[in-house]
């Protein structure tokens, strides 16, 4: 390592890296080299730095300039700008929704001025392939502490006293988890890292993964110390290739430098690292099912108890924990339970990622303190809702959660509150949905996904998901009845009652928790065979209005069905019977005059 | 490949101790902060002999906690190549008409010395900014 007057730490998150992030890396590193500014500037690979909506991003170091949506041809004008006549490019920096002028400092920009990095505290900084500069910013002091200082019972209570809950979705108190292992006579012992993060539109283990491999690591082997465990196991799905790297570069570098393996850091103590490749299906992220996993058998959760801590891989006390949790722990180790205790609730302590996502300004990966209300999240951090539609609702939790209404933006961010609202608190996916979502097509959506990922073990959930969604299908066609509400309560509550696993146990959720909230919609498919938010296709029609129709043809030209008819400069007509309501003609419209008409009753045939 | 020597607690404090100052620079804070203005009169006076020199010291006096950065012209084009020295709590100070050799002075008895060099100063604080 040696000295350059400016770092450019190039986000390689797998949301930039596709939109082009490592071309940039290049092009940097090439213009700077046809500059001569090699010796003086150095170009780092970083991991995600969470905004994700506004890559490829470069952050520029001292200077805390912050660039956006860069492209390959902005490079040479950058590195020209900004890195030889120190000029900072403003037609490159960030711009919030509403505003003229460009906010330079990333510290200046709402989506990062309200986060508060714990976990995530290494992304955009360091680069996550490289040991030294991971160990640079305190990495693997908390391991040193842990492994020459504290005994295994003085590491348990540590995390029992700061009151870190798992952050995979339950979260059941991680300190009393291992204290039951603790307790186990039985050798040998196991750890795993549960990184089979399932639920549709959540990101928070694999950027975590990405950004700071180490991290999970060295919580890893503070955790063995603790429990007395061997070996450890870290489980990702095999769809996130970037983070298997990165992990299996991190786990080679630990043990060469003698991190892992025999007589860590010259203390004595043993313990290696394994990565499992998961197979991708959603399942296995519940904790039995990915012990059968990982032992090579087909994911299929078994009956609990006893729990993983007393009987699990092979039939040997075994802790898991998620991506996360495991992320958290030397920081609680480095800094102190009471510094933690300090953050967040009386019920939740410290910091949650959310992956945030859906009808909102600023998608991306935020992480924020226990408690902090939904509002300050959605408008605050995320931006608000974009194209000046309204928020209607927001999902939680994955397909287990549930959507909360904007009567509930008020709502502090913890276990309990969530889960009292009908939501969990689940991995940390949040999908803000605006007033063009439809909150029965959103249920169809989640038990289609569930029905899909039910292992089929137990009868309840295979069938009951099953016959969930062809009711809630039936009704966004037209073809429910009132009774089918209540089939849809009793199903759901018999899939709870008689699964065997959290899966099954909340498939009903996204029934349950849209009809608390959103029965009108039901009521308005149901009885008055309308969609309100216009998106179930079989209850809709798309018309031509007369009087705002030019007949320009552009709707005729982009209909894949040529049922639309007129000829040029005359109104146009839509043929309702050969229509399939796919939208192109709304879309290629300029002049606003197709509509999908939902406010009366339309026949179905 | 030799197997690399495992390290102790010891060894990964020296890790930290050495590296740490070379990302510093990463989170914006250091002792001082220097600015050398390179606008298109400052690099056609020499402002990138003045970069050069200051790197250079930097490197040979091990003093990886100042952070260089560079910035456009100051407005005062005749009295480029320039360069603003900021000490912490402190407020900035420009220089002007730079050579290697003023240059040099100025790293030894101010930058790390904390000792303004008066004969070569243009102007101590700030501009007012409306």
């Amino acid at each position: 390592m040696k000295q350059y007057r400016s770092h450019l730490l190039v986000c390689a998150g797998t949301g930039c890296v596709s939109c082009g992030s490592f071309k940039i890396k290049e092009a940097l590193e090439k213009e700077i080299k046809k500059r001569n500014l090699q010796d003086e500037i150095q170009v780092v690979a970083t991991g995600c730095n969470g905004f994700c909506e506004r890559g490829p991003i470069v952050l520029v170091q001292p200077d805390g300039i912050f660039y956006q949506l860069l492209k390959v041809e902005d490079v040479p004008h950058l590195v020209e700008e900004h890195l030889v006549k120190g000029r900072p490019v403003k037609s490159l920096m960030y711009v919030p929704p509403a505003e003229k002028e460009p906010v330079p400092k990333m510290k200046d920009i709402e989506f990062f001025k309200h986060q508060r990095l714990i976990v995530l505290r290494n992304r955009g900084r360091i680069d996550p392939e490289k040991i030294e500069e991971y160990i640079a910013f305190d990495g693997y002091e908390a391991m040193g502490k842990a492994l020459s200082e504290m005994t295994p019972a003085a590491i348990v209570d540590e995390i029992l006293f700061s009151g870190l809950r798992g952050r995979g979705g339950a979260g059941f108190p991680t300190g009393k988890k291992w204290a039951a292992c603790a307790k186990e006579k039985a050798t040998p012992k196991y750890l795993i890292c549960n990184g089979d993060e399932g639920d549709p539109g959540a990101f928070m283990d694999r950027s975590v993964l990405e950004a700071d491999p180490h991290a999970v690591l060295e919580g890893m082997v503070i955790g063995a110390k603790a429990i007395g465990a061997s070996k450890g196991f870290i489980y990702i799905r095999h769809e996130y290739p970037l983070a298997l790297k990165r992990m299996a570069i991190a786990i080679d570098q630990a043990r060469e430098n003698g991190l892992l393996g025999q007589d860590i850091l010259g203390t004595g103590f043993a313990f290696d690292l394994e990565i499992v490749q998961g197979a991708g299906a959603f399942v296995s992220g519940e904790e039995t099912a990915l012990l059968a996993s990982v032992e090579g058998q087909i994911a299929m959760p078994r009956q609990r108890p006893p729990y993983p801590a007393r009987k699990g891989l092979w039939g040997q006390p075994t802790v898991i924990n998620n991506v996360e949790t495991w992320a958290t722990v030397p920081n609680i180790i480095r800094r102190g339970a009471d510094w933690f205790q300090g953050l967040g609730t009386e019920t939740s302590k410290g910091t949650k990622i959310f992956a945030l996502v859906g009808k909102i300004a600023n998608t991306g990966l935020v992480e924020v303190p226990m408690g902090i209300k939904l509002r300050d999240i959605v408008y605050g951090i995320g931006g608000g809702i974009p194209d000046k539609r309204d928020f209607k609702a927001i999902q939680i939790g994955g397909p287990s959660g549930g959507c909360l209404p904007a009567k509930l933006l008020d709502l502090p961010v913890d276990y309990e509150s969530l889960t009292a609202a009908g939501a969990m608190m689940g991995s940390g996916g949040m999908i803000v949905m605006d007033d063009k979502t439809c909150m029965v097509d959103v249920a169809k959506y989640f038990l289609n996904f569930l029905q899909d990922e039910s292992c089929g073990k137990c009868v309840s959930c295979r069938e009951g998901t099953q016959r969930m969604y062809e009711i809630v299908k039936g009704i966004t066609e037209g073809v429910g009845q009132e009774s089918d509400l209540d089939l849809l309560e009793e199903l759901a509550t018999v899939c709870k009652d008689a699964s065997m696993c959290g899966l099954g146990q909340t498939a009903g959720n996204p029934v349950l928790t849209t009809l608390r909230y959103f029965r009108h919609e039901y009521d308005a498919h149901i009885l008055d065979k309308r969609c309100p938010a216009g998106v179930c296709k079989k209850l809709i029609r798309y018309v031509v209005l007369a009087e705002k129709c030019t007949g320009c043809q552009s709707c005729k030209k982009a209909c894949p069905k040529d049922c639309i008819k007129g000829t040029l400069k005359d109104v146009h007509l839509i043929d309702q019977s050969n229509c399939i309501k796919c939208g192109a003609c709304k879309e290629a419209c300029r002049f606003e005059a197709i509509e999908e008409q939902r406010d009366e009753a339309i026949q179905v045939i | 490949m030799p197997a690399k020597k495992k390290l102790t607690i010891q060894d990964l404090a020296k890790i930290r101790e050495k590296t740490k100052s070379l990302m510093t620079i990463r989170e914006s804070e250091g002792r001082a902060r220097v600015t050398v203005h390179m606008g298109t009169c400052g690099i056609a006076a020499g402002a990138r002999d003045i970069m050069d020199t200051l790197l250079g010291e930097i490197g040979k006096a091990k003093a990886q906690d100042i952070i260089v950065t560079t910035s456009g012209c100051a407005g005062l084009c005749n009295a480029e190549p320039m360069m603003t020295v900021e000490l912490k709590n402190q407020p900035p100070v420009k220089y002007g008409h730079l050579t290697p050799d003023k240059m040099h002075k100025i790293f030894v008895q101010h930058i790390l010395g904390g000792q303004m060099v008066a004969e070569l100063v243009l102007a101590v604080g700030s501009e007012t900014v409306y």
